[in-house]
């Protein structure tokens, strides 16, 4: 073997361990920072998706994908009286209501009586929610899980998802999305 | 000890709070399709699409209500004629390709298919090489 050689085999020993020692710093970064698990809309930016949803609460209106694109971006909110995340954002809801922001909501697979209770104990900012009985217009919708909140633009477009609780810390990220929309 | 197994008892027929769940109406959910040809059609669908509650299984064998909403539609429009990859590619436009199993040829999936065959090339240089080696010794 020339000198050449003999240093090539030198240096491709330490090959395998070298890639071993990457493989495990993958394996590390994959355990200590695992993805996130939300399955977000691939829907943003495209037109929220047709939908005419009976009313959740006979006394109130439903919803239709028509009472969007009017020129004035609104919030579609996904809620279920059963979902306890909910309560947590309800206050934020309200604050948003309170400045002026639309918001229609969807309950998902809920029952009247139980949508009652809840709405007298976290408030009521809704100007009118659909029943996805069976949950078709969710998925329809690119929704993932409860709540989550849409912001839809003036022209009917889906321009933002928000996937969770709305917390106080979030409200200026609405508040800007909804500013965006509203452009 | 009669008491503590009095309360036992009690334990045993409590009604857990957390079963005033929500309930799903989807007619489809637990019910399987009238035509067995259909609801092969269905099953097979069902079991490469994943749940988007608990990530880690297929529709077909999650109980989270949303992969009952899930079935419900899959076995909706089967039975109304569509093509299951049809029902796949509306999935995949509402939640990307997350939702499916059945892995696609993207920009971005392409090396995973061509890794395999460029190794297997690799391989058979390097053994027609030794071989002829052998040969020539």
């Amino acid at each position: 073997m020339t000198e050449q050689t003999r240093k090539t085999s030198r240096w491709t020993i330490w090959l395998p361990l070298a890639l071993f020692a990457a493989f495990v710093v993958l394996v590390l970064i994959g355990l200590f920072r695992p993805a996130g698990r939300d399955v977000a809309s691939t829907l943003i930016g495209k037109p929220l998706p047709a939908f005419d949803l009976p009313p959740a609460l006979p006394e109130r209106p439903g919803l239709a994908s028509t009472a969007f694109g009017k020129g004035q971006p609104r919030l579609l909110n996904i809620f279920a009286s059963w979902c306890i995340p909910c309560r947590v954002e309800a206050p934020q809801l309200d604050r948003l209501k309170r400045m002026g922001v639309p918001i229609d909501a969807i309950s998902v697979r809920d029952r009247p009586e139980d949508l009652r209770g809840f709405l007298a104990q976290n408030g009521d900012p809704f100007q009118s929610i659909g029943a996805d009985d069976d949950g078709k217009v969710q998925l329809a919708l690119g929704s993932s899980g409860v709540p989550e909140t849409y912001v839809i633009d003036g022209k009917g477009t889906i321009r933002y998802q928000h996937i969770g609780e709305i917390r106080p810390e979030h409200l200026p990220l609405i508040l800007e999305k909804l500013k965006e929309a509203g452009r | 000890m009669r008491r503590l197994l009095a309360l036992l008892l009690f334990a045993l027929l409590a009604v857990p709070l957390a079963a005033q769940e929500e309930q799903s109406t989807a007619p489809y959910a637990y019910r399987q399709l009238d035509d067995p040809r259909q609801e092969d059609a269905a099953q097979a669908l069902m079991e490469s699409l994943r749940c988007l509650q608990c990530q880690g299984q297929s529709i077909a064998d999650s109980d989270a209500p949303i992969a009952g909403s899930m079935r419900s539609l899959v076995r909706e429009r089967i039975a109304a004629g569509e093509q299951p990859e049809a029902i796949r590619a509306w999935l995949i436009e509402r939640y990307g390709d997350y939702v499916s199993y059945a892995p696609r040829v993207t920009s971005l999936t392409w090396p995973l298919f061509a890794l395999p065959l460029v190794l297997i090339a690799l391989a058979a240089l390097l053994l027609r090489r030794r071989f002829t080696r052998r040969d020539g010794a």
